[in-house]
């Protein structure tokens, strides 16, 4: 199929009724499994992703561990039945390659020398796919690395931008992503400093300032909803987690 | 700790104090790259080939082409497959075994430059719709990682995709022909340390790097892929510098790539 094979507005809105720079329903729950040290349920649109994270702890195989700082791994894994035609179980050179650039998100914020010679592990696993995961998964993972006590200069929030009928568009459903002109996910400080930024398609540089500046106005408004899902949480809170972190 | 590191503490203090002054190690400026020589139809046995020097670094790209089944979800598509193989004998910190991540991230940036630049006409590459179509494997070989193998590599696959001939003959399916390219996507890669942009990082600029991106623009001026690396961050601003600085690099790498 082709991109011009469908339409993707309808009286100036989307196929999903959404405004060109509409975000998708966001919905953020914090500390939802208790064995890990933090941990956060996201959805965005479609897209249903858990994240935990687990750490510092000591390093395994010892030989990875770093004399000064931290080393934070990052496991980004889709369920087989996330996909409409199953995906088979396990990495794949995409998840490797979303693995690596999700971390490279994260690290710059995460205060890695504070824990000389151990690992910060976050694992993330997509249940539900529908476009932008890798995006609904760093979302995620940072409000796992808050809900852990992980000490960061900032949160993460990510976005993506597309195109599609040569409009630039917010957040891109799955239509939109596999039909459309080009797909831009950022990842940043809610200071706007960037730690993510991939794209793939065609745009014309002006069109790229565009679909930068649009992914991170969506962007800053997933933060407020990270900043108030934690905070939310937290306010709640009575008494201090039991130690061992184990369920309340 | 390990010695490279050690080492790279006391290049990055050499490094910092060079770019204090607006130099660099090797005398070029900021924007400029290294000496690029590209040689085609250097591998006799593959359908395309291509030797890419980009400085010191040396990249190897091989095109094999053969028929095989297409993607169920695009039927009338040829099919393209990049690897890239960071083999031992290219740097000290090689290692044999499956692809590392690093080798798996080249891979899919330089398939993204072909794939996303439309360079390859995938519908020319179908015999028979739904049963057998070309498959194009491009296998990136890094000979010698003197830095930014990323670009040269990209250089590489497509100068390999400009000289390769579909084998139709040897599979009984009509003459040779030449795989029409309909694009040259040109990767540009910058560096950012401690506020200052530098492209095609030399290798030991990129071991002090905070950040990496990665630009890949088309014969039109468009662009068609981008790829953040490292634990750095970037300003707006300076990534909006280095896709102007990428575009006009990129013009000037394929005048010299139309020559070879």
């Amino acid at each position: 199929m082709d991109e011009t094979d469908i339409s993707f507005f309808k009286d100036g809105l989307r196929l999903d009724g959404r405004r060109a720079d509409e975000l998708r329903p966001v919905k953020i729950e914090v500390g939802v499994l208790a064995r890990a040290d933090g941990s956060c349920y996201i959805e965005m649109g479609g897209n249903k992703v858990i994240a935990a994270v687990y750490g510092p702890r000591e390093v395994h195989p010892r030989h990875l561990q770093e004399a000064t700082r931290a080393i934070v791994r990052y496991r980004y894994n889709m369920a087989s039945f996330s996909v409409e035609e199953r995906k088979r179980p396990g990495p794949d050179r995409r998840s490797y390659e979303l693995s690596k650039v999700s971390r490279e998100a994260l690290e710059p914020v995460i205060l890695t020398n504070f824990f000389p010679r151990s690992v910060i592990d976050v694992f993330v696993e997509v249940l539900q796919a529908d476009a932008g995961t890798r995006t609904a998964g760093i979302n995620a993972a940072a409000v796992a690395l808050a809900d852990a006590g992980i000490p960061m200069r900032s949160m993460i929030s990510a976005c993506a931008a597309g195109k599609v009928a040569d409009t630039i568009v917010l957040d891109p459903m799955k239509e939109e992503d596999n039909f459309g002109q080009a797909d831009l996910p950022i990842a940043m400080t809610p200071g706007g400093d960037i730690t993510l930024i991939q794209m793939d398609g065609g745009l014309s540089p002006d069109e790229y300032h565009r679909a930068v500046e649009m992914a991170m106005k969506g962007a800053r408004d997933i933060y407020e909803l990270q900043r108030s899902a934690l905070v939310n949480k937290y306010s709640q809170m009575t008494e201090a987690r039991p130690e061992g972190g184990a369920c309340l | 700790m390990p010695v490279t590191s050690v080492i790279s503490e006391i290049k990055k203090d050499f490094i910092y104090n060079l770019l204090l002054k607006g130099e660099r190690m090797d005398g070029r400026t900021f924007d400029q790259y290294r000496e690029i020589s590209i040689e085609r139809d250097v591998i006799r046995k593959a359908e395309g080939s291509a030797l890419v020097k980009l400085g010191q670094s040396q990249v190897l790209v091989g095109v094999k082409m053969q028929p095989g089944e297409p993607f169920q979800d695009s039927p009338n598509r040829g099919v393209i497959i990049t690897n890239a193989e960071l083999v031992p004998l290219a740097s000290p910190s090689f290692e044999p075994g499956p692809p590392s991540e690093t080798g798996i991230e080249l891979a899919r940036v330089v398939d993204r430059g072909v794939r996303e630049s439309k360079a390859v006409d995938l519908e020319a590459l179908c015999i028979v719709p739904g049963k057998q179509v070309w498959i194009i494997f491009i296998d990136v070989h890094i000979l010698d990682d003197c830095g930014n193998i990323l670009d040269a590599a990209s250089l590489g696959a497509i100068a390999a995709l400009l000289s390769t001939k579909v084998p139709a003959s040897r599979f009984g399916l009509g003459e040779d022909y030449i795989l029409p390219i309909r694009d040259i996507p040109v990767a540009t890669t910058a560096i950012e340390f401690n506020d200052v942009l530098m492209f095609d990082p030399g290798v030991d600029e990129e071991a002090i790097a905070n950040t990496r991106l990665t630009i890949i623009t088309t014969v039109d001026g468009k662009i068609c892929g981008s790829q953040k690396g490292g634990k750095g961050m970037l300003k707006p601003e300076q990534v909006y510098r280095i896709i102007d600085i990428a575009c006009e690099n990129a013009k000037k790498i394929r005048e010299k790539f139309l020559e070879a």
